[in-house]
């Protein structure tokens, strides 16, 4: 694939800078630290500050979702890397408004790691840190493991749920409370059809043969379930809804949020025609479509797939699915 | 003499440094086999730019605190800070030390893998840098309770490392990125234990050669 590129080392730093620029109504660079973007609506007055963070490649995410009532501060990591703890730190001190922070993120082994040693240091600052850890894709590791599980778009909710939660100007256990709540009630599948490459390593890091298709697939090209054929969208959409909903268990009636995001190469208006037939399995398993979110929401580089995230709503989620929200990406 | 001053010995980290650099590309090509192929990049970029910062001739614990703060406030993935966590450990257990003798090592190198345990989760079998780790730390003790010398130990000490870098490749990867390929991710040695390897033996070559 032909790139638009100048040195690969500087990448995620020009991505940074370009990012902050276009959108300088909503965002603004860490004074201290070029890999910590934060909201302009951050560090309210006794409000809860919302903390999330992860490599770079995933574009809208990270970054994309710091604004108005969403997220206040986005660490970001190399590409597919995670960011450093000192940037998780930074992070959480810019928005820290005094009522603690609740950082949101995905179960990856660096984020684990980086956010923890964060949260140590933020707490000889005396701020209240917790967290909460996105594990919403179904074939990343069985049900009765779901600690297991990655982290993937399901977060979007996560943050739009959490900070919904954080502006009403509730307590940081109530916050947590709420964005565990909306993970809680997240299931993900991703499926690929074609791979990405590492701009500074220039070969893609996994291969799928023409004419397959890889179920399961993760946010880096982790390895699905299975391979197998690729058949027709329709096909395709029956299968990510049956394995989504499989592990859901809800009963008839049920409203529900819904996302289909794209990976980065596939086209929107191939999301559409995915999106028309989920959305019709999931009215004929009886539940009710609350909201919709088609488009690239969560990508991967140029991988070529898709991913669908279903949540289970209640009242308190669709109140604050329902908060208005201003930022780049939601 | 069983013992190198601590001042001076900031040059071994410098020798270290120099030999991930050195070996950047090829750490990068065991990674891309079952990782994202970035840990010669990382650790290259890491280890390069503290040993521009560091003074050779100071302590080690100077040298190791250094590279230390690098790792973690720059460098970031899995490897900052767990390499982040080991070095800052280490240069606890030596600061204020006058001499780094076989017994103030084996408390440095132990206090490095405590660090490196308490935020990873791996153990031995998992396919990481703990299975180079662990039995290099346990050959170490065991020589020096069998009373060879600072020198023999710390050849003992690198022939374990090595041994247990080269059993990853008959391991399954049980944790980080490449756990997710499962039976995928046998058959080739582990990126994380390699530079762990080199880690180790450039402290026990670095160390032999001045004890002389």
């Amino acid at each position: 694939m032909q790139r638009f590129l100048n040195d690969p080392d500087n990448i995620v730093d020009e991505t940074v800078a370009g990012f902050v620029r276009a959108h300088s109504d909503i965002v603004q660079l860490d004074p201290n630290n070029s890999r910590v973007v934060v909201s302009r609506f951050a560090g309210g007055e006794n409000r809860v500050g919302i903390v999330t963070g992860g490599g770079s490649g995933h574009e809208p995410a990270f970054l994309g979702y710091a604004g108005k009532n969403m997220v206040d501060a986005v660490a970001v990591g190399e590409i597919f890397s995670s960011p450093t703890a000192k940037s998780f730190h930074d992070a959480i001190k810019a928005a820290d408004g005094g009522a603690g922070v609740a950082v949101l993120y995905g179960n990856y082994a660096g984020d684990n790691m980086n956010v923890k040693m964060a949260q140590k240091m933020a707490g000889k600052d005396g701020v209240d840190v917790q967290t909460v850890v996105a594990n919403d894709d179904v074939c990343s590791a069985p049900l009765e493991e779901r600690e297991k599980r990655r982290g993937v778009a399901g977060e979007i909710f996560m943050w739009k749920v959490g900070g919904a939660m954080a502006a009403t100007g509730a307590s940081l256990p109530a916050v947590i409370t709420a964005a565990q709540k909306a993970i809680n009630n997240c299931r993900s599948v991703g499926l690929g059809l074609g791979p990405c490459t590492l701009p500074a390593v220039g070969h893609p890091n996994f291969e799928i043969a023409a004419g397959k298709m890889e179920v399961g697939i993760g946010h880096h090209g982790e390895p699905g379930t299975h391979v197998e054929d690729l058949r027709s969208a329709n096909e395709i959409a029956d299968d990510m809804v049956k394995l989504v909903l499989d592990d859901h268990d809800l009963p008839a009636g049920t409203e529900v949020a819904v996302l289909v995001s794209g990976l980065g190469a596939t086209p929107v208006n191939e999301l559409y025609v995915l999106y028309d037939r989920i959305a019709g399995q999931i009215e004929a398993r009886g539940l009710t479509l609350y909201r919709s979110l088609v488009g690239n929401y969560f990508t991967s580089l140029e991988m070529v797939g898709a991913t669908l995230t279903v949540m289970a709503l209640d009242d308190e989620l669709k109140t604050l699915l329902d908060t208005d929200t201003i930022s780049p990406g939601y | 003499m069983e013992s190198i001053p601590n001042q001076g010995a900031g040059v071994i980290i410098s020798e270290i440094a120099a030999m991930i650099v050195e070996n950047k590309a090829y750490l990068s090509e065991i990674d891309g086999k079952i990782g994202d192929g970035d840990h010669g990049a990382n650790m290259a970029k890491g280890f390069g730019r503290a040993a521009e910062r560091l003074d050779p001739d100071g302590t080690l614990n100077d040298a190791m605190a250094l590279l230390s703060g690098v790792l973690m406030s720059e460098i970031g993935g899995s490897m900052g800070p767990l390499y982040g966590m080991m070095f800052s450990d280490m240069a606890d257990a030596v600061e204020g030390a006058e001499v780094i003798d076989a017994e103030r090592f084996a408390q440095m190198i132990r206090a490095g893998l405590d660090g490196v345990q308490s935020i990873g989760s791996a153990t031995v079998g998992d396919k990481t840098l703990v299975d180079t780790y662990v039995p290099a730390v346990d050959t170490f003790d065991a020589a020096r309770a069998r009373g060879d010398s600072f020198a023999e130990a710390l050849s003992s000490m690198q022939r374990a490392a090595e041994t247990g870098r080269d059993s990853t490749t008959d391991l399954v990867s049980k944790v980080g990125r490449s756990a997710r390929l499962g039976e995928r991710s046998r058959g080739v040695v582990d990126a994380g234990a390699t530079s762990c390897c080199m880690i180790l033996s450039g402290f026990a070559t670095g160390i032999a050669a001045r004890l002389a």
